[in-house]
């Protein structure tokens, strides 16, 4: 049992022990706490409830966010997903939807879990509920994942931000796309060193997003981007899966996000001052919200 | 540095829509109510920085209200914490300070008045996450986060307090995981801020008391039973 302090450490022992992430993160818990399997177990099964809640209640009765400035919108894909005529194929469509779904859950101020953050709680649910719905698999079988997303999390909260204030959405979404690959890709069979790369790969692809809440409220774009964020997730998943080899290490993609982060203009770090916040459109409707005190 | 656990990426549990704006607001509160050990009858809060600027659209108020009335950041009666403080007779105020700037972007002071009286005021930040800090009690400036179960001790500054504590405490078979005492001035009132592992025992309580010097215990404790 070890505890690691960045993704080379965290390889290294899931290696040397031939144990996935997920174990590696669970012994970590345990060799640091003195948290029992049980309750580990038990407030897992809490996290992923809440999950389940969220993803769901938004299909059936979606209601407007605090703001207005969204509601109902997981409702349209996932209907016309079910209908069968989805773009993407029901796989990416109910990732997305899921994932706009927990947002809305959240605009309305509805019970969520923060993954690992509020404004991108959407990201992880949504692609590993899909998942679930694609192959059938069973709660149980969900744990692992969450427990494999929960350390990439940890490092990108140890080695780097996940606060859209300190580092843009990059941080929040960002990290929450690569949290959600490397749960994908264990819970699909994939290595500890393929879950590494996916969450690298998914990452770089959102390498430099800002933050720009409209109204300075989460809800618009920030539900776009949770669909995006569980569709990069699939496709960096999909990379690393068909042994797509990544040329940096997600240690080093983390240390690009955090500088890249910091050095964001002010505007574009939760202020919004600047990015789609910034647009006459976004500043007419954030106008009509009359939530500022 | 500070350990981060599987449930501070995965969490918290919370009602949204913003970490450090509800679920980080509902927490200070509820620490307050903890320190009053009371319910309270009567809530003032003071906004500070982006609390003041946007605390509507991210439910800022009704978190912190509900937080008082002992709801955590998961609660779903967070949204109906208006109707939920007329039921149980909590009057409440909020008012904006937007001319301090010298304090954490998101900061708010919380005065309560218990339903025996008695009274309890301090300074929370919400530092991000969902994480707290809380800066100041009844005028003192203090620094704790109220994540593990934490003792708070108001006292008369001088020798001994600190050894009557400590001895209190390991004759409980307690372990400290943090002591520090935060004071106004050298002989004056001084609070001493325990944080400890496992539970403390109520009589733990009363003998720290029995001191005559020991003005006020408060205790804290974060996982209930």
């Amino acid at each position: 049992m070890m505890d690691f302090k960045n993704a080379a450490e965290l390889l290294s022992i899931c290696e040397t022990n031939r144990i996935p992430v997920s174990e590696a993160m669970k012994n970590r818990e345990r060799l640091l706490t003195e948290v029992t399997d049980q309750e580990l177990t038990s407030r897992m099964n809490r996290v992923l409830e809440i999950m389940k809640q969220a993803v769901n209640e938004p299909l059936e009765n979606p209601r407007p966010s605090m703001g207005g400035l969204i509601g109902g919108e997981a409702r349209l894909v996932n209907r016309r997903r079910k209908e069968g005529n989805s773009l993407c194929g029901s796989l990416v469509s109910g990732a997305i939807a899921y994932a706009m779904a927990v947002l809305e859950v959240n605009s309305s101020m509805g019970l969520i879990v923060a993954a690992p953050t509020a404004g991108s709680s959407g990201v992880v649910p949504g692609v590993l509920l899909s998942l679930k719905d694609a192959h059938g698999f069973s709660d149980e079988e969900l744990l692992p994942p969450l427990y494999n997303a929960s350390a990439i999390g940890y490092l990108a909260m140890r080695n780097a931000t996940v606060a859209g204030a300190v580092g843009g959405c990059q941080a929040e979404v960002g990290v929450a796309s690569a949290m959600a690959a490397s749960a994908a890709v264990e819970l699909m069979g994939g290595s500890p060193r393929q879950c590494l790369e996916s969450a690298s790969t998914a990452l770089m692809n959102l390498l430099g997003l800002v933050c720009d809440p409209v109204g300075g409220l989460v809800e618009y774009p920030c539900q776009n981007r949770n669909a995006i964020g569980a569709a990069n997730a699939l496709t960096a998943a999909e990379l690393a899966l068909s042994g797509v080899r990544q040329l940096i290490p997600f240690d080093e993609m983390l240390g690009a996000m955090y500088s890249a982060g910091r050095r964001l203009p002010p505007e574009y770090r939760e202020t919004a001052l600047g990015g789609c916040a910034a647009a006459p459109s976004a500043c007419a409707a954030a106008g009509k919200c009359h939530l500022h005190s | 540095m500070e350990f981060i656990s599987i449930f501070d990426v995965l969490g918290p549990n919370m009602v949204g829509p913003s970490s450090s704006h509800t679920a980080g607001a509902c927490s200070i509160a509820l620490m307050a109510r903890k320190m009053l050990g009371e319910p309270a009858a009567r809530a003032e809060f003071v906004l500070y920085g982006s609390f003041a600027r946007t605390y509507k659209g991210h439910g800022t108020d009704r978190a912190l209200l509900a937080g008082v009335m002992g709801c955590s950041t998961d609660d779903v009666r967070i949204p109906r914490a208006y109707e939920l403080a007329k039921e149980q007779n909590l009057t409440w105020r909020f008012s904006c300070n937007e001319t301090e700037t010298e304090v954490h972007p998101n900061t708010v002071d919380i005065d309560l008045t218990g339903i025996t009286g008695k009274t309890v005021s301090m300074r929370g930040e919400s530092v991000g996450g969902g994480k707290i800090r809380i800066a100041r009690i009844n005028e003192i400036d203090v620094d704790f986060s109220g994540e593990c179960n934490t003792l708070i001790v108001v006292h008369k500054d001088r020798i001994g307090m600190a050894a009557h504590i400590t001895s209190c405490l390991s004759q409980a078979e307690i372990n400290i995981a943090f002591m520090r005492l935060f004071r106004e001035s050298k002989g004056d009132k001084a609070y001493s801020i325990v944080e400890f592992d496992g539970k403390l025992p109520e009589h733990t309580k009363e003998k720290i008391l029995l001191e005559q010097d020991v003005e006020h215990v408060m205790l804290i404790q974060i996982r209930e039973g």
